[in-house]
């Protein structure tokens, strides 16, 4: 049982770095990055690109491939979705969904849909004895690195003078615009920002998951449901909301396997009824 | 100091500003009073450039303003005080204050902010939008003038508050008017336009229907009224 909860947990690291990076360009640019699985997927296979076809190592990947994404998405929200922003919230819905499209569907001609193997570092081989049960090295280290991210945007965001700009345009994008900050400027490198988690999450997650075109999609409906039930826009939410979803569905799983699929889902609908606005959602960000 | 012509604004296909014209002249104090949906607020937000859908001319300062992005306008001088207050929840009290860069010639400084407003000294730490509504208010009209706004654009600022911060609100205006600070202020309340503002715009339907000074809109209150339901 604290075995599974432990997996719950490192399930969640997975959640809460995709949430956070949604959840902070949704509430500055109001933009749903249906694109944001994909880029998780591009993680993964760019850590196995780069150790299967020019054998680079797993810790330069870790470091390479969220910046090389991060670049990518700041040349996105420049030529794309910045464009298509003043426009109705669906261009862009649909914009990232055909950007997913074409991403899964590009990896698919190169590699097929059969999963690629990604060996663990060698460093991280093998268990940790943990007192009360033994667990794999890998995984404590994905969920120290998750809470380490975490943490420090959590600091940049409450300690720094641009971690309160990014809470003011998250929270309340127009007014902010109204007294004097120039919002624009902050919303390429905080998209590319979201990417590079994205990125990150995806290069984690290549040594324990299946590495295959899909494992974006599979994931990211999850990830919305958390971003929802975190309540829309709230980082803090989100993040937390991340760790607790991880949480609960790998208990369910051991409780009730027959929901763990649906779990998620039946769990948003019930906080929804209960605040629509999502655990740490705010009534007035729904109007 | 603030010229507005021949505004007129849209919500999809509904007109709710008509060729609206108006004039605010340096530190005076200028209510824009009318019935709820005459345009009040359409005509604030299109002052600081947040409406989508406008015609006409905005000058601020001799300078046409009309095409500037909104935060270049606030950095202008122009300090918005929404009819929601715009307190943010994830930023505490001080960070609320603090967030606006300095735009004007005579900023408040944080000290005197906390000198004339000593609750808000009190609950700096906590997140804005644990003050009360009167507190709320407090703060946005604080914030801009910190920021050192030069005219302040609030949008009904006493409504839903007690008599008493109404009239800590006046005094406010007043002190801030006497510093030469130049203010737009939407208000229903007649009787307290009447005692803070130099002049007054009656919008109705989307038309600057009529300007009235003090004396005409004291003689004619009773009238108002009724024209504005309350």
């Amino acid at each position: 049982m604290l075995e599974q909860a432990f997996n719950g947990l490192v399930g969640g690291a997975f959640f809460a770095l995709l949430a956070l990076g949604l959840a902070v360009i949704f509430g500055m640019l109001g933009v749903v990055n249906f694109a944001h699985g994909a880029f998780y997927m591009l993680g993964a296979f760019g850590a196995f690109v780069l150790l299967d076809s020019f054998g680079v190592n797993f810790w330069v990947a870790l470091f390479a491939v969220p910046i090389v994404l991060g670049v990518v998405g700041v040349v996105l929200e420049r030529l794309f979705i910045r464009r298509l922003a003043p426009l109705d919230p669906l261009y862009n819905f649909l914009f990232t969904f055909g950007l997913t499209l074409i991403l899964q569907d590009l990896i698919k001609s190169r590699y097929g849909v059969q999963s690629q193997p990604y060996p663990r570092p060698s460093a991280l081989s093998g268990s940790l004895d943990l007192g009360l049960f033994t667990y794999p090295t890998y995984q404590v280290f994905v969920l120290a690195v998750s809470l380490a991210v975490c943490a420090l945007v959590w600091l940049a965001l409450t300690r720094t003078r641009v971690g309160m700009i990014v809470r003011a345009a998250t929270e309340k994008p127009e007014l902010t615009r109204a007294l004097g900050i120039d919002v624009g400027r902050w919303v390429t490198p905080v998209f590319g920002f979201g990417i590079a988690l994205a990125g990150l999450a995806g290069v984690l997650a290549a040594p324990m998951r299946a590495v295959n075109p899909l494992m974006g999609a599979d994931l990211i409906i999850t990830v919305f449901a958390v971003v929802v039930i975190g309540g829309l826009g709230s980082i803090f939410g989100s993040v937390t909301a991340g760790f607790a979803i991880g949480l609960v569905s790998a208990l369910g799983n051991l409780y009730v396997p027959a929901l763990s699929q649906t779990l998620v889902f039946i769990l948003m609908a019930a906080v929804l009824l209960w605040r629509p606005a999502g655990l740490f959602g705010r009534e007035e960000a729904l109007s | 100091m603030l010229r507005i012509e021949g505004l007129s604004a849209w919500y999809g296909e509904a007109q709710v500003l008509r060729e609206a014209d108006l004039e605010v002249r340096k530190g005076e104090i200028v209510t824009l009073v009318g019935r709820n949906g005459a345009g009040k607020t359409t005509l604030l937000r299109c002052v600081m450039g947040l409406h989508g859908r406008a015609e006409g001319r905005v000058s601020f300062v001799d300078e046409d303003v009309t095409r500037l992005a909104v935060h270049r306008r606030a950095r202008r001088g122009l300090g918005y005080v929404p009819d929601d207050r715009g307190v943010y929840a994830t930023l505490s009290v001080e960070e609320n204050l603090t967030l606006p860069p300095r735009v004007g010639p005579d900023p408040w400084s944080l000290e005197r902010v906390y000198e004339t407003f000593p609750r808000l000294k009190d609950r700096r730490g906590f997140p804005g939008t644990k003050l009360s509504g009167g507190e709320q208010q407090m703060l946005a009209l604080a914030r801009v003038l910190r920021m050192g706004a030069r005219l302040l654009l609030c949008d009904e600022p006493t409504e839903g508050l007690s008599p008493l911060i109404v009239a800590q609100i006046g005094d406010i205006l007043r002190e801030v008017k006497a510093q030469g600070v130049t203010v737009l202020l939407i208000e229903q309340n007649v009787h307290f336009a009447a005692t803070v503002a130099d002049r007054h715009y009656l919008l109705a339907e989307g038309r600057i229907v009529e300007s009235l000074d003090n004396d005409e809109m004291k003689a004619r209150e009773g009238e108002l009224l009724e024209h504005l339901g309350i």
